[in-house]
């Protein structure tokens, strides 16, 4: 079985707590706040003011430039206010506040369940669908799906995978999809592949899903989909990382910043992902909506839910079953890429696959040490950098050396960090390098 | 014995012929340097700290040997008398330029400023930076790791572990600007040194609505204005919801003192004015002799 050929780790991958939790429909909210900022690029320009009525799947805030995603609005209703609020870390972000009146649609959004096949747009037109319904990679980096499609001149996409890996400890949305909504989940890929002008797709699966892999093989077989092919993966965290990935799935390293995967002729979609493109071009419905799992070990009750964006954390939680008593950690994702959560009344954007409760004492971070150079750090780095040496050159302030050592590199998975018997924030420090190494980048771009 | 004698003869000719070669190496490849800069060095206080934007002291002793105009150079912690004397030996003209101070320009103290959750990662500001905005609701406000105190090569900050603040020692502060850099909420600025080290300070970098503001912290400043309105020399400006207090304009009146409902004006060293004699000229009132430090919040 194949994996990634450097690094990584094994942590426990606690998916039984909630995959077997079929996916829920959320009630609908009755206030939502959408955020302008939900994808990597410039932030959305909104184009509703206070007082306006808006429909659910209406558009509510523009993209702005090429990397940047539309936004709609998740409810109908009115708006209430466009104003600056926290988000799930406390920064002030533009949001668009909307107070819920039923639930009317726009009208051209195909509402039926049915599965919808044929697909005969142009490449030019699926990317145009699907940039107006804003989707964004929905495995956590929320890249828009538009410009990873939009293929520079003079390079050729030769395959496409669909990152059904979910690496992640904890979480189950992308698995329970993949469960339910399989179907949909092949003709988004069928679509994606008209888009590419690609022959192949590859989806990965890590092996502790091995009903995933049965299931969509199943369908691929019944619903004959031409050269689509499902491929186990032996379990090992960083492997949905997307050069991780790449490296699984083809052998193929991708060459360092700033070369994209493109350059060795892959394109790499989340499942997820596909599903939104899936609904996005058939049934002309905009990125809404998603799978969010709520988990952890000391939760009475774990689910996978159907939630609109712009619910907000606290509500989202009271309607899972509210808090175990206690301290907790509220994390955004999982345990190893989660941001914490410190304002509840937040809400839940388009990257969030999940939310793990993890009890105040799990989150306790062990007393620091120091470094005892044994390179276990080095061992586990899946992208084959020195996370002791970089961490010390960005405490010292060393940026042009952290530069030399392609700090930039850095995917932030936490391996290092999770691997050191000194129990040091090797992660915390190489996020800084990466940072200041990065501004000195752009200064330098901008200088010349 | 003539092998011994032979040995020696030997080594004191090559002595001779290599010391010759060696002077006229050093004579063609002699390096001319201004001797003045090595004099130059020896005024500059020799703490190598960076504060005048140069890699050392010898390298701001070289810039100010060779420019013409030392408008642009200061060294902060050698003060305008050094610069004086230097300008002095070389015969150029001093930039004037008084006495400045590091200060911390927030005052949310643990009382003030409630913490609204637990932060258990990595003890440094940058750190906590990167990952959310800290402890408490105010997303302005000093976060309490202490930066600031580990970029001090004097030991003119202190951590004060009972209001979560930095405290500087302004007798010790050389204002070389360090802790500026080193503080991410840019929250300590370089202000105006008056005799016994008094000071009068807006502590509160909160940009937020004064609504945000109280809900965050009881003593931040909400905007209201009050200050600008009682200022007789203009010194203070309103912009963002956050006053400011220009430590070249203000001549410590401390009118604003009494005038700030939330107590966010920090009046160090002095005693504020009776409420009732808000007239009191500011000469006669400036004679306390309080060396303790005074919040005017703890006053009202």
């Amino acid at each position: 079985m194949r994996t990634f050929p450097i690094g990584g780790i094994h942590p426990s991958d606690e998916k039984a707590w909630s995959k077997d939790k079929a996916i829920e429909v959320m009630e609908l909210p009755d206030e939502v706040a959408i955020q302008m900022t939900q994808h990597i690029g410039a932030p959305a320009t909104p184009i509703v003011a206070k007082g306006d009525k808006v429909l659910t799947g209406q558009l509510i805030g523009e993209a702005a430039g090429f990397v940047s995603a539309n936004i709609h609005s998740p409810i109908s209703g009115t708006v209430t206010n466009v104003e600056i609020f926290p988000d799930g870390q406390g920064i002030r972000r533009q949001m668009v506040i909307i107070k819920r009146e039923g639930d009317e649609w726009v009208e051209s959004i195909d509402r039926s369940k049915e599965i919808k096949r044929e697909c005969t747009l142009s490449p030019f037109e699926i990317i145009n669908k699907i940039k107006s319904a804003g989707v964004v990679g929905m495995g956590g980096a929320t890249f828009p799906t538009h410009v990873k499609l939009s293929i520079p001149d003079g390079q050729k996409a030769e395959i496409l995978i669909i990152n059904g890996v979910e690496c992640e400890p904890y979480l189950t949305s992308d698995y329970r999809t993949m469960l339910e909504r399989g179907e949909e989940l092949l003709v988004g890929v069928e679509i994606l592949m008209r888009a590419l002008s690609v022959e192949r797709a590859v989806i990965g699966i890590e092996n502790n899903k091995p009903d995933a892999v049965a299931h969509l093989n199943k369908l691929i077989v019944g619903g004959n989909y031409r050269g689509i092919s499902v491929m186990p993966l032996k379990m090992r965290y960083p492997q949905g990382g997307e050069k991780q990935l790449i490296a699984a799935v083809t052998g193929r390293q991708v060459p360092p910043p700033p070369a994209l995967p493109i350059s060795v002729g892959a394109v790499v979609c989340n499942a997820s992902s596909a599903v939104a493109v899936y609904e996005a071009v058939q049934k002309n419905k905009p990125l809404i909506e998603r799978v969010v799992t709520i988990t952890g070990k000391n939760l009475m009750h774990t689910h996978n839910y159907l939630v609109r964006f712009g619910t907000s954390y606290k509500n989202f939680i009271e309607h899972a079953g509210g808090l175990p008593e206690g301290d907790v950690k509220i994390l955004n994702g999982g345990p190893m890429m989660g941001r914490a959560v410190v304002e509840l009344s937040a809400p839940l954007l388009k990257g969030c696959s999940g939310i793990t409760i993890v009890s105040g004492r799990e989150a306790v971070r062990r007393k620091e040490g120091t470094c005892i150079k044994c390179a276990k750090c080095v061992a586990a780095c899946p992208m084959g950098l020195e996370p002791y040496l970089l961490a010390k050159l960005a405490q010292n302030k060393m940026w042009d050396r952290a530069e030399e050592h392609n700090t930039v590199e850095c995917i932030e998975c936490g391996c290092c960090s999770y691997t050191c018997p000194s129990n040091l924030p090797l992660l915390d420090h190489i996020r800084i390098g990466k940072q200041n190494v990065m501004a000195n980048i752009r200064a330098r771009a901008i200088k010349k | 014995m003539n092998e011994l004698v032979l040995t020696i003869l030997t080594m004191c000719v090559l002595g001779v012929v290599l010391a010759v070669i060696l002077y006229f190496v050093a004579q063609k490849f002699k390096v001319e340097e201004d001797p003045r800069i090595d004099d130059v060095e020896g005024m500059l206080p020799g703490a190598n700290c960076g504060g005048c934007g140069f890699a050392g002291c010898r390298a701001m002793a070289e810039a100010m040997v060779h420019s013409d105009d030392l408008s642009t150079l200061y060294c902060p912690v050698g003060g305008a008398e050094t610069m004086r004397s230097a300008a002095a030996y070389l015969g150029k003209s001093a930039p004037e330029k008084g006495p400045q101070v590091a200060t911390l320009l927030c005052g949310g103290s643990c009382s003030k400023r409630p913490k609204i959750n637990h932060y258990d990662g990595a003890k440094s500001c940058a750190v906590v930076n990167t990952l959310y905005t800290g402890e408490t609701a105010c997303i302005f406000g000093c976060l309490g790791y202490g930066d600031c105190v580990h970029s001090c090569q004097f030991g003119a900050l202190t951590m004060n572990p009972e209001t979560g603040l930095v405290e500087v020692d302004a007798d010790k502060c050389t204002a070389c600007g360090a802790c500026v850099k080193a503080c991410p909420k840019q929250l300590i600025e370089l202000r105006k040194k008056w005799p016994k080290n008094r000071a009068v300070y807006v502590a509160c970098r909160s940009k937020s609505r004064g609504a945000v503001v109280i809900k965050a912290c009881k003593a931040g400043c909400i905007g209201c204005g009050k200050c600008v309105k009682v200022c007789p020399f203009g010194a203070i400006s309103l912009e963002n919801n956050l006053a400011y207090i220009d430590s070249e304009k203000c001549k410590l009146c401390r009118k604003c003192v009494n005038e700030c409902p939330t107590g966010a004006i920090h009046l160090i060293n002095m005693e504020p004015l009776p409420k009732e004699a808000k007239e009191a000229k500011p000469s006669a009132a400036a004679t306390s002799k309080s060396e303790v430090k005074t919040e005017s919040a703890n006053k009202e």
